[in-house]
């Protein structure tokens, strides 16, 4: 068996041996088993988590069904968006337009639920019947007076990245709404992070200590009313720029607010994301306090990791998540528990970020764009990897193969974000690759 | 309270699924494709309708589930997605190597009318299909139906598009299972093994998404029903296909095709439902009923008998797909429970006679919809207006349940928070066993928790 596909050689390198550049931004090949999804897709996970909008699926019912509810991204307050609604629509409506449908079904649910905002994902059927969506976006806010918004995402228009991009557009019919244009000092928006397990409300915090004021927080425990303010932040805080940097710019464009992308995974990714906040703002206090903070947290820290390190020294880890900032971040926080990364990969990696990950890496690593299962398999078993992070598909191939596995997208169940994320991250690793169980299979 | 909105004032809803208790075609005929062995299913559409089943199964089976995509553009969406299948069907042969690929259609597909016949013959003529391997598909628009078609009409494409007769007849009989657990299909097995029964079971997903961990990682398990034993299917003397939503399609096709006459039952859930499975069983494949069997039949009456007081005048209410509920429904009634609610996304007149003919008699005040408006927002309402003791459906139900504090049995698909079902089967009166004793532990569980001191007991 063939372990690249044909016309994948350049979507795979090993760092000291290859020479070609990584191709990536490439969609599919016809037939492959990939690991990725759809536009649909990527702009529902970006919104999802606003928890005070209606989020209305127009389409058949799988594209609601299958997005009910599975990803952890938490609210502290509203939990709407955990409920799955659907135009369900039916052949009648495949011939003769789902407009109608789609009207009635907004002034129902808005009624029932008085939402903040309401949007609206148009499907791959939906852009092929031709229906105004964005018409009847319109017309329903004008009776209703909530703010009815389309999220244009068929899924056959591109990646999830592409999806990315539409929420963000959509976002940005938000972003700016309510409230005057004057910008409210030392404060910020939290852009990228989906507060999966809570993780930002450990952000929330550190920034807070900090003196910051957090304008919002988009999407993770995200509020409709908080983004329409949004645009008097002094300064965008970016994270997992995969989905979200788009927000950014387009912010940045409009509202002349600056951006920086941070990562939140590992000590030094977490601590560099607050001191490059306190330097942006020129604030001696801002940056005591985050010595301060970054010193208890780490004080604290170290010495905690350094038995994970200990026991997890010469592991060899594979990385293939989905956004290629996260597995950057990632080989730093593995080589900070003595891991060595023998294999990184991601799902929509750009030519900048593959870059940045072949200079992080060791000689020999091996680096991957749009992976499929076949390929992973043989990839882990060349490099005898111990343990693989990844997501929903690749946990039980993992387990198969006598890996360990630590979940770092959206089925993490613990926290793996800031200094406390870390710790967790620790022994999750720690937990996966010493378990007992693999004393039963152990094929190597 | 996760449901805080749901209201117990009942509107007609016109336009508008609000948790539904289903799911579109694909991933049915994902899920039935895996029974065959060495094979592939393709989802001729977008990328994300792939990754979506394949996510899914895999969370429901804790088991890599392996699936391709056509992985349409906008240009395969104007142009139609023929060059994107036969690449596809190209690809796959290559590199994965599968005995057969299961194409099934999306909505986008079926929309833009590509026509998945002509595509395969254009791919097999391109010499795209090599010597003994095999391209079955099925059309399974995502507009029409449920998850339930989906898994129908893959098995009726397996029989469509492989059995063959060549006139000489099997002392064998075809098994075609309806969409239950792979723990359920090996229960079958062993039942028509201890009677001695020879036949032929498709789909069949046991060895495949309950495959045990080797430290290998096989892309194709030894499961599943093998081609030559589909192909002959058309020769075998008679047909019992059980679950009549999910294979009632296919026993008729191969019937007409092949001239093999069929019994189609429901799927053999409690008492009354096995013994009718079992009689139809020991009848087409001329087979006595064993001793055996009938003593696990005792074994189940037996506790039904011994714990009947925790069972008499339960409230029920049940959500999930009509073959796994008419059944159940039945049992509950065996069991002197009160099956007072049930709701199936899928639509079908049948399943409301059959309902009624079995409710009407004892529980007049039963409350049924499928299809359309039946969702789990309908089912919560009629909850909130006269509570329920015990809640049976997928993992769906889990947020009425802790809404309304009702005991809450796991059943159906997707299972996407506990374990089990892909070992442990429902079907048969070993599955009744267990059906039963889930029940009673979720029932005296909820009394020892909530009993004062006094009247907690320790004998029960």
């Amino acid at each position: 068996m063939e372990s690249i596909l044909k016309g994948r050689q350049n979507q795979v390198l090993t760092k000291g041996t290859d020479s070609h550049e990584l191709s990536c931004d490439k969609s599919s090949l016809a037939g492959s088993v990939s690991q990725r999804a759809c536009v649909f897709c990527g702009s529902r996970v970006v919104l999802y988590p606003i928890a005070d909008a209606l989020h209305l699926v127009h389409g058949p019912i799988g594209c609601a069904a299958y997005t009910w509810d599975i990803r952890g991204a938490l609210s502290s307050g509203p939990q709407i968006h955990r409920l799955s609604f659907s135009t369900d629509i039916k052949e009648q409506q495949v011939v003769f337009g789902g407009e109608k449908t789609l009207k009635k079904a907004l002034l129902e649910l808005i009624s029932a639920y008085n939402p903040k905002a309401a949007f609206v994902y148009s499907t791959c059927i939906v852009d092929l019947i031709g229906d105004d969506v964005e018409s009847v976006c319109k017309d329903v806010t004008n009776i209703s007076g909530v703010e009815v918004i389309t999220v244009q995402a068929p899924g056959f228009a591109g990646t999830k990245k592409d999806g990315y991009k539409v929420a963000c557009d959509s976002l940005m019919k938000l972003v700016g709404s309510k409230g005057t244009n004057e910008t409210i000092p030392n404060s910020i928006n939290i852009i990228g992070d989906f507060n999966l397990a809570g993780e930002l409300y450990l952000l929330r915090d550190y920034y807070e200590k900090m003196g910051i004021h957090i304008m919002a927080t988009i999407t993770g425990d995200g509020r409709v009313d908080d983004i329409r303010q949004s645009h008097k932040a002094a300064l965008n805080i970016v994270q997992c720029s995969g989905s979200m940097s788009n927000l950014a710019m387009q912010m940045e464009e409009k509202y002349q607010i600056p951006n920086m992308r941070v990562s939140y995974f590992g000590i030094e990714d977490m601590s560099d994301a607050l001191y490059s906040v306190a330097r942006f703002f020129d604030s001696k206090e801002m940056m005591d306090k985050a010595i301060e903070l970054v010193g208890s947290e780490v004080r604290d820290l170290l010495p905690k990791l350094e038995f994970y390190k200990k026991a997890l020294a010469g592991k060899k880890a594979a990385i293939y998540v989905g956004g290629a900032f996260k597995a950057i971040s990632l080989i730093k926080a593995l080589r900070m528990i003595g891991v060595k990364t023998v294999v990184v990969g991601s799902q929509t990696g750009n030519k900048e970020d593959y870059l940045t990950m072949k200079n992080l890496s060791d000689e020999g690593t091996i680096l991957v764009d749009d992976t499929n299962p076949l390929e992973l398999t043989q990839l882990v078993k060349k490099t005898n990897t111990d343990i693989l992070i990844g997501g929903v598909k690749e946990r039980p191939i993992a387990y198969k193969l006598g890996l360990g596995f630590c979940d770092h997208n959206h089925e993490r169940k613990l926290a793996l974000a800031g200094y406390k994320g870390m710790l967790n991250f620790a022994k999750e690793i720690y937990a996966t690759a010493m378990s007992p169980v693999f004393q039963f299979t152990k094929n190597k | 309270m996760l449901l805080r909105h749901t209201t117990k004032d009942i509107k007609e809803r016109k336009s508008l699924t609000i948790n539904p208790a289903k799911t579109c075609q694909p991933v049915g005929a994902m899920y039935a494709a895996l029974g065959i062995h060495g094979c592939l299913p393709h989802s001729h559409g977008s990328q994300g309708c792939c990754s979506y089943h394949r996510s899914a199964l895999t969370r429901h089976y804790k088991e890599p589930i392996m699936a391709a995509t056509s992985s349409f553009t906008e240009g395969s969406s104007v142009f139609g997605g023929q060059s994107n299948l036969i690449q596809a069907i190209d690809n796959i042969f290559t590199i994965y190597e599968p005995e057969v690929i299961a194409v099934h259609s999306t909505c986008l597909s079926e929309t833009i009318g590509d026509d998945l016949t002509q595509i395969v013959e254009k791919a097999r003529d391109g010499g795209k299909i090599p010597e003994g391997k095999h391209v079955i598909f099925c059309n399974t628009p995502s507009y029409i139906g449920s998850h339930v078609t989906g898994y129908s009409n893959m098995v009726s494409g397996m029989v469509k598009l492989l059995s063959k007769s060549t006139g000489v007849t099997n002392d064998k009989i075809n098994l075609i299972s309806g969409w239950v657990e792979p723990s359920d299909m090996r229960e079958v097995k062993r039942m028509a093994n201890l009677m001695g029964a020879n036949f032929t079971l498709f789909p069949d997903t046991s060895d495949v998404v309950d495959a045990p961990q080797t430290g290998s990682y096989e892309m194709y398990p030894k499961g599943g029903t093998t081609i030559p034993d589909l192909i002959a299917s058309g020769d075998n003397k008679a047909t019992l296909a059980f679950g009549k939503w999910a294979t009632e399609d296919a026993a008729i096709k191969l019937e007409n095709k092949c001239k093999v006459p069929f019994e189609a039952t429901e799927l053999p859930i409690g008492v009354r439902a096995t013994d009718r499975f079992i009689m139809e069983l020991s009848k087409l494949a001329e087979v006595g009923i064993p001793e055996a069997i009938t003593a696990e039949r005792g074994r189940l009456v037996d506790m039904i008998t011994d714990m009947q007081q925790y069972l008499h005048g339960k409230r029920v209410a049940l959500f999930g797909d009509p073959d796994q509920l008419i059944p159940l429904v039945e049992f509950l009634l065996d069991m002197n429970m009160k099956p007072v609610y049930i709701v199936s996304g899928t639509p079908g007149k049948k399943m409301h006679k059959r309902l009624e003919e079995l409710l009407l008699p004892t529980v007049p005040e039963a409350k049924f919809q499928n299809g359309k408006g039946a969702d789990m927002y309908l089912l919560h309402q009629w909850i909130k207006n006269e509570g329920v003791d015990l809640l049976i459906g997928n993992s769906y139900g889990k947020y009425i349940a802790r809404d309304e504090n009702i005991p809450f049995l796991r059943m159906g698909f997707p299972i996407l928070d506990r374990v089990g079902h892909s070992y442990f089967p429902t079907l048969g009166y070993m599955g009744g066993l267990r059906i039963l004793e889930k029940i009673l532990d979720l029932i005296m569980d909820k009394q020892d928790l909530e009993s004062s001191e006094p009247e907690f007991e320790l004998v029960m």
